[in-house]
């Protein structure tokens, strides 16, 4: 498993308190594991603090997946 | 007319975690007040408060209050703590009231009317410090449905699926007596047939005791012996000390509670509302505002001011409103003073701001119900000579036939609640 993976899984099972099986990468946040808009904004911002980058709006906007928010973090840290 | 009656009550109090532990305590005569434990006070004119007794377990076990059993963790984050004690002793109440919704008519019908002070005061003052300290991106998306003062009334509604009229007054220290008041006008005005009503306050908080004390509301004399520091009617009282919590009752249509047998605690009797207009802090001095809603309150009830021998009063231990609060009262019951017993729950509980005319309105319908008067505490010398009984430090054994309840806010807002026995 990628580290970053298991960040954001971490990250996920806080915030939306789902169990840590269900956050896979292709898991959607809204569809699969309960999120509402607003939490998608709070995941974001957990994100940046976490990795340290920073995710425009309009980027937040495509992070729609587990796997969406992994591909972004992991190309904004190289 | 459609008449309207209490089938359930709930309370998270500075007296316990739940209404059965609050009353225990408040009939007892303890004090909620001690050293405020949430932040460190050191500095703080006033460093006392009246805090909801926090703890791990179920509240049967010592009466604490647990968030936990109400609302799960990550959902806790989302909310201001004044929220969490408002959907906390609404589920008490409407637990209490054994009355759940079968279909969708009975949803339409029931609303929710959830009254604060200030609302999400702690949460907007740590955001505001996150926001000078980090900028705008760090500010939570939760942040303003979980500090509005009227999410109280939509997380409620939300969790029950109550779809009815969904309110909150915002006026003060009157706040919970005028959702009540308002609650109790949906149900005549044949808006809905149930109403989970109250109000729920948590503005213990840096900004919030900074701010109470320059109005120079907070008592200040009492630092060192917090359970002293609340008595109302008393010489050597200096302000009000800052209370916590949420208090709630279920008011229903009268043939809709006989229809379903619910357990009837009494009816809503009668409602005053008036305006001071005269000063933004301070009651007006002659007591007009105060006494003028107590009168419209009885006419509305329909009964003799004899009836009511109880009146649980705003009191909140400040030196000019205590005074002007019983003046207004013996004015308005003139030759029906004899015999009148007025207590001040704040003694013991603080003053709960918005939530204040809600505990209380639960407390008088408790001691109508128990046959007794809560004690005002600390009452060791009245500052005023008066007929009325003050019920100084011990609880009263006392047949009660209807109860009168008093709000009044910054402003110049003014609430007056009546209670009487059901009779068939």
């Amino acid at each position: 498993m990628s580290d970053t993976l298991e960040k954001v899984q971490a990250i996920v099972v806080e915030h939306l308190g789902v169990e840590a099986d269900k956050v896979t990468a292709s898991a959607s946040f809204i569809e699969d594991l309960g999120a509402d808009s607003l939490d998608t904004v709070e995941l974001v911002m957990a994100f940046e603090e976490e990795f340290g980058i920073e995710i425009p709006d309009d980027a937040a906007e495509t992070i729609l997946s587990v796997g969406d928010a992994i591909n972004f973090i992991d190309s904004a840290k190289n | 007319m459609r008449k309207v009656v209490i089938t359930g009550l709930g309370a998270v109090t500075p007296l316990g975690g739940d209404l059965n532990s609050s009353w225990k305590n408040l009939i007892s005569g303890k004090s909620g007040a001690s050293t405020i434990s949430k932040f460190d006070s050191t500095g703080y004119p006033c460093r006392i408060a009246c805090e909801v007794p926090l703890g791990e377990g179920l509240i049967a076990n010592d009466g604490s209050f647990n968030a936990n059993d109400w609302i799960s963790q990550k959902d806790q984050k989302k909310v201001d703590t004044f929220i969490l004690y408002g959907i906390a002793a609404a589920e008490m109440a409407l637990k209490d009231s054994g009355w759940k919704p079968q279909t969708d008519e009975d949803n339409f019908r029931a609303g929710v009317g959830v009254g604060s002070g200030i609302g999400g005061l702690a949460s907007i003052e740590k955001t505001a410090l996150l926001l000078n300290e980090k900028g705008p991106r760090k500010v939570s998306p939760f942040f303003i449905p979980g500090a509005l003062i009227n999410l109280a009334a939509g997380q409620i509604s939300i969790k029950n699926n109550l779809k009815g009229p969904n309110l909150a007054a915002v006026t003060a220290c009157a706040s919970g007596s005028h959702s009540i008041g308002e609650g109790a006008q949906m149900i005549k005005n044949n808006k809905a047939d149930i109403m989970l009503v109250g109000g729920a306050e948590a503005a213990i908080c840096p900004i919030g005791m900074a701010g109470f004390s320059a109005s120079r509301a907070l008592s200040t004399n009492f630092n060192d012996t917090p359970e002293k520091a609340s008595r109302p009617y008393d010489k050597d009282r200096d302000g009000f000390v800052m209370g916590e919590g949420a208090g709630f009752l279920v008011l229903e249509e009268l043939d809709h509670a006989l229809s379903r047998n619910a357990k009837i605690y009494g009816e809503f009797k009668g409602y005053g509302v008036s305006g001071d207009a005269f000063h933004i802090t301070s009651p007006s001095e002659d007591g007009d505002g105060a006494y003028r809603s107590i009168l419209m309150a009885i006419d509305d009830a329909g009964i003799s001011r004899e009836e009511i021998n109880y009146v649980n009063a705003h009191g909140t231990s400040t030196p000019l409103g205590d005074e002007i609060e019983l003046r207004a009262v013996e004015r308005a019951f003139d030759s029906a003073i004899d015999g009148l017993s007025m207590s001040s729950t704040k003694s013991s509980t603080g003053h709960l701001l918005g939530a204040a005319g809600a505990i209380e309105a639960v407390f008088s319908v408790m001691a109508m119900n128990e046959n007794i008067i809560p004690p005002t505490i600390n009452l060791d010398n009245p500052s005023l000579e008066t007929k009325i009984d003050l019920v100084p430090h011990i609880a009263k054994e006392r047949e009660i036939k209807a109860v009168l309840s008093n709000s009044f806010g910054f402003g110049g807002t003014n609430a007056s609640l009546i209670f009487s026995h059901h009779y068939n």
